[in-house]
């Protein structure tokens, strides 16, 4: 064979090859175009809640753009969300008790259930198969598979001597694969551990205080805090020692002071903390409370513009961004955390209800509902870079949460 | 045109501040009640739950508030005409659960 022969040879093989290929590609274009089309990561997706349509607007946040919208989630007035760890499905708790398994990527309700008649919040596991939700009526937390919704255990929140049933808030991950929670009108913190899925164990510790309405835990998930609404104070556990039980934190905050009127309840969901403090909204105070990490102290009091609702950090803890309840519920406010001083203010209009970062924190979004739009700022600048239209916008959750211990 | 208003007056609140009262109601009072005012942290406020109990006592606590509880006082954002006009609305359940 001489040396030309073989470089056609080749040549043909390589042909051929080629061909085979295209033929490949095209077969699997034709018969899922769609999805072939669509390829692409999640990593920088989100959703927005729009609170009267019962829908949900799925965008990305790299070039600011509406990816879609799904309709049929039902009442989404107290709506809040989490993602599965792949972050392909987003897993919606409405207010009605509807809990909804959102595929991000097909755009599409993949499962939903009702599964109470009044929910207030939700959280999936450390391990991402399961996933609670906290009820109002049933009073209770009842938990579900991850991947089909079929329901896994039923907590009822019966509380006391007779058969007392409490409203439950404040519901976490925790390590473990644990999950941690409040009982509003029994002040009780219980922990449920599910590291052995069919026989779940049930800590119930008593004396949180007056009133729990809501609770965060630490990005490290040692700590779970909850704010109390009918006293001072707030409820500490310790969850490498739960047995050890609530410790009462910061008993004299504002004792003796006139408490002023608060028209939305404050979230402690934004836990927030830079160095050696954690930042929570006063109640009935217009104060954002620096905590000393260490000792559980009192650090500081800030006063901000008005009842803050939610305090939110920065990704780099550098900055905390402020909401508040009517009747300033027009403004945000930004406190720098070394110099505990509100260094900005900014109004995007009436009803600011939710803000998000995007996952470095170059950027935050704001819902607005009474503009019907999401603002979005240069964190650094403080300047819009852009605004998207929702209907009636409030909560905002990027997938980044996957990978956060309660979020 | 200043006839009408007077009569307007004395019915409640104009109609503007009606459609904002309509909007408070959704939105802010649901904030605890529940956007379709079927209950949340605080009750129902459907015609079926307030049914029975007086228009006075309900404006009372709207205006006033429950000390001790997580109803605050809405008297410096509305007054009594305003909180009356919710109430029927609420009794009527022309707001809220459809
Ligand atoms: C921050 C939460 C919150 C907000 C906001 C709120 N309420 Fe309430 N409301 C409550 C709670 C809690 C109760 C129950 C108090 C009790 O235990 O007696 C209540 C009770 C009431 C009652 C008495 C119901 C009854 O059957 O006795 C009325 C009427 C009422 N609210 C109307 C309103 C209206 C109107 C608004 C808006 C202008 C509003 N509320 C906003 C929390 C709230």
């Amino acid at each position: 064979m001489d040396r030309k022969t073989t470089q056609i040879r080749r040549h043909r093989r390589k042909v051929t090859m080629k061909y085979r290929a295209l033929a490949g590609l095209f077969i699997a274009a034709s018969t899922t175009l769609v999805a072939w089309a669509a390829v692409r990561g999640t990593g920088d997706l989100g959703i927005i809640i729009e609170r009267t349509s019962g829908s949900i607007t799925v965008v990305e946040t790299t070039q600011h753009t509406v990816l879609g919208r799904i309709p049929g989630l039902g009442d989404l007035s107290h709506a809040s969300a989490v993602f599965s760890r792949d972050t392909r499905y987003a897993y919606v708790f409405g207010r009605d008790g509807g809990l909804t398994k959102i595929d991000l990527l097909e755009q599409k309700i993949s499962h939903r259930v009702i599964q109470a008649g009044n929910s207030i919040g939700g959280a999936i596991s450390q391990d991402g198969r399961l996933i609670a939700v906290s009820n109002y009526e049933p009073g209770g937390v009842r938990v579900f598979d991850s991947e089909t919704l079929q329901p896994v255990a039923d907590i009822p929140a019966i509380h006391g001597a007779g058969d007392a049933v409490s409203r439950v808030v404040g519901l976490v991950d925790a390590p473990g694969n644990r999950f941690v929670f409040s009982l509003f009108d029994a002040g009780e913190i219980w922990i449920a551990d599910f590291s052995d899925r069919d026989n779940p164990e049930i800590l119930k510790l008593t004396g949180a205080g007056n009133q729990p309405y809501d609770a965060l835990i630490t990005p490290d998930g040692r700590y779970y805090i909850a704010g109390l609404f009918g006293e001072d104070g707030l409820a500490l556990v310790d969850l490498w020692q739960p047995q050890q039980g609530i410790r009462r934190i910061l008993p004299d905050y504002g004792r003796g002071e006139e408490k002023l009127p608060v028209y939305k309840m404050p979230h402690l969901e934004g836990w927030a903390a830079a160095g050696d403090h954690l930042f929570v909204p006063a109640v009935g105070r217009h104060e954002v409370i620096a905590i000393n990490r260490h000792d559980w102290s009192e650090a500081q009091r800030i006063p901000v513009h008005g009842q803050p609702v939610f305090v939110m950090a920065r990704p780099d803890g550098r900055h905390l961004w402020v909401n508040f309840a009517l009747p300033d519920n027009d403004t945000v406010q930004v406190i720098d955390a070394s110099t505990m001083a509100v260094v900005h203010e900014l109004k995007p209009g009436k009803g600011v209800l939710h803000m998000e970062f995007t996952p470095r924190g170059e950027a935050v979004w704001v819902s607005v509902r009474d503009t019907d739009r999401v603002n979005v700022y240069d964190t650094g600048s403080f300047r819009q870079i852009t605004a998207i239209d929702v209907e009636k916008p409030s909560g905002i959750f990027f997938t980044a949460r996957a990978h956060m211990t309660g979020l | 045109m200043l006839i009408a208003c007077s009569a307007q007056a004395e019915n409640g609140p104009e109609l503007q501040r009606q459609q904002q009262l309509q909007q408070m109601v959704l939105h802010d009072c649901g904030a605890c009640h529940g956007m379709s005012l079927k209950g949340g942290l605080g009750p129902a406020l459907t015609p079926a739950m307030l049914e029975g109990k007086s228009d006075d006592l309900l404006v009372e606590v709207i205006l006033g508030g429950r000390e001790n509880t997580a109803m605050p006082p809405w008297n410096s954002l509305l007054n009594a005409s305003e909180a009356t006009w919710i109430v029927k609305q609420l009794k009527s359940g022309a707001i809220g659960a459809k």
